[in-house]
């Protein structure tokens, strides 16, 4: 139950402290009392009706970026003395 | 959607799970707890225990608000609820989990009590303003991510005056129950290399209150996020770590999680609630500092002190393996009651019934034959 999903800010009520979001392609109205200075077209973590958080961009494309060279180094490792034959998908014991 | 699926692509996938059997050292063992109930249910439904090497395991945690909460605790909900007919509110998690003589909230509803399924927390204080001649009492759970929401409501009812608002407290803290984990592992507890750190608790708390976990303990911990990706990059992260003698606590999740985490949620937290001298946890008993409880300018809220209960002495299911399963020392396969009649329809013990429990997870995605050494199903990734 601590799961949280990410949605779009697609307009706030200042007043209100409260925001309506984008969940795919529903919307859904968040409070917004536990962060600061959210903006329309911000990316909210939702839980149980509150935005915890705003997730970053440009982390999240860092993150992707690093999981992409993470596997390309793989490539390169072909020479391994100990190559492991475990590999996706095979489900294999050896 | 956007944050979602990028995080769940199979070619990337594919392609981590081949660095990681090609770094993972084939003499030695990868132990991982991943803490949380949401990593757990990813590894399960997509297979990712398929995509490592036989030689990294994941362990799965005690990280299930719902599994941990103790018996106790839903028979005093439940006597709340009866024995002063207030309207009991909670989220629809804790509807079904077992109570005392084979009773759950869902039962005494059925039975008459005025007891509700909430989303928000927002909606028990629209219940309470809609019925000013009913108590509405708020049965309040879940770790550092759900505690928050609990505190802008009291704030709120505060804030208003309502006087037919009051809260059941069963907030806990994730630092006390890993502490507690490391602190028993060993030969007769659980084995454990690295720890998969909670991601959604950590946007709240941030990355700093794990130090311990690294410095007092030597076990390396990474902020994982919940999408399959996320979890096979933090566990080669993790691999990484244990391979180069490094013991540190790394962010993987640093698209919401910062070292400091949210402060504004952190301050209403401090003002709201105190830390209780004890809580009970279930499978891993009576915890120092392991939970919160309402402060002191808000004790006329607290749903404990308005309203005292008598209970008897939980009884606990015979034959629930839950307690050992919440410590990481056994599997939902090791308990004999698993699959029959123990299923999510028809839970004897709380690892059956939310989601994110394991007993769940390894019900629903038929994964338990691979508890052992034998994979059979394949990777969904
Ligand atoms: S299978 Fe059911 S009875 Fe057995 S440990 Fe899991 S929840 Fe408890």
């Amino acid at each position: 139950m601590c799961l949280a999903i990410p949605a779009r800010i697609t307009s706030i009520d200042v007043a209100a402290d409260t925001a309506k979001v984008a969940l795919g392609s529903v919307g859904k109205e968040i409070s917004l009392a536990l962060i600061e200075d959210a903006a329309v077209g911000d990316y909210v973590l939702i839980h149980v009706g509150y935005a915890l958080n705003k997730i970053s961009e440009e982390e999240a494309q860092r993150t992707l970026e690093m999981i992409a060279e993470m596997g390309l180094l793989e490539e390169e490792q072909e020479l391994d003395p100990e190559p492991t034959s475990t590999v996706a998908g095979s489900g294999g014991q050896r | 959607m956007k944050y979602i699926d990028e995080f769940r692509d199979k070619a990337l996938a594919r392609r981590l799970a081949e660095t990681i059997a090609a770094e993972a050292h084939p003499g030695r063992d990868y132990r991982l707890m991943e803490f949380c109930g949401g990593h757990t249910h990813a590894i399960f439904r997509y297979g990712v225990q398929h995509l490592m090497p036989p030689n990294l395991r994941f362990i799965h945690g005690p990280g299930c608000p719902v599994c941990v909460l103790p018996m106790a605790r839903i028979d005093h909900a439940i006597a709340l609820a009866t024995q002063h007919d207030v309207t009991l509110c909670t989220y629809g998690d804790l509807m079904r989990v077992p109570a005392s003589e084979r009773k759950s909230l869902l039962k005494a509803k059925a039975e008459g009590a005025d007891i509700r399924m909430i989303y928000s927390t927002q909606d028990v204080l629209r219940i309470a303003r809609e019925n000013p001649d009913r108590q509405v009492v708020f049965f309040a759970i879940g770790f550092e991510t759900t505690t928050p929401p609990t505190a802008v409501a009291l704030k709120s009812a505060r804030a208003e005056g309502l006087t037919n608002f009051s809260v059941f407290c069963n907030h806990v803290l994730t630092p006390s129950a890993l502490q507690t984990i490391l602190s028993t592992a060993g030969p007769d507890g659980v084995q454990l290399d690295g720890i998969l750190g909670p991601s959604h608790v950590s946007t709240l708390i941030g990355s700093r209150p794990y130090r311990f976990v690294a410095e007092q303990f030597g076990v390396p911990v990474v902020i994982a996020g919940f999408e399959p990706l996320d979890v096979m990059q933090s566990a080669l992260m993790l691999v990484r770590q244990l391979n180069e003698g490094r013991c540190e606590v790394e962010n993987q999740y640093t698209r919401a999680v910062s070292e400091e985490g949210n402060r504004k949620a952190q301050a209403l937290i401090d003002e709201v609630f105190r830390i209780r001298p004890e809580f009970e946890w279930r499978g891993l008993g009576f915890l120092p500092n392991s939970a919160l409880a309402l402060a002191d300018a808000y004790a006329d809220l607290d749903a404990e002190q308005r309203f005292p209960v008598e209970i008897a002495p939980a009884k606990e299911i015979k034959g629930c393996e839950c307690p050992a399963i919440l410590r990481g020392v056994k599997t939902p396969t090791d308990c004999k009651l698993f699959g029959k009649p123990c299923t999510p329809d028809n839970p004897m013990g709380s690892c059956m019934v939310s989601s994110e429990g394991a007993c769940a997870a390894y019900w629903s995605y038929g994964r338990f034959r691979a508890s052992s050494a034998q994979p059979q199903a394949a990777s969904r990734l």
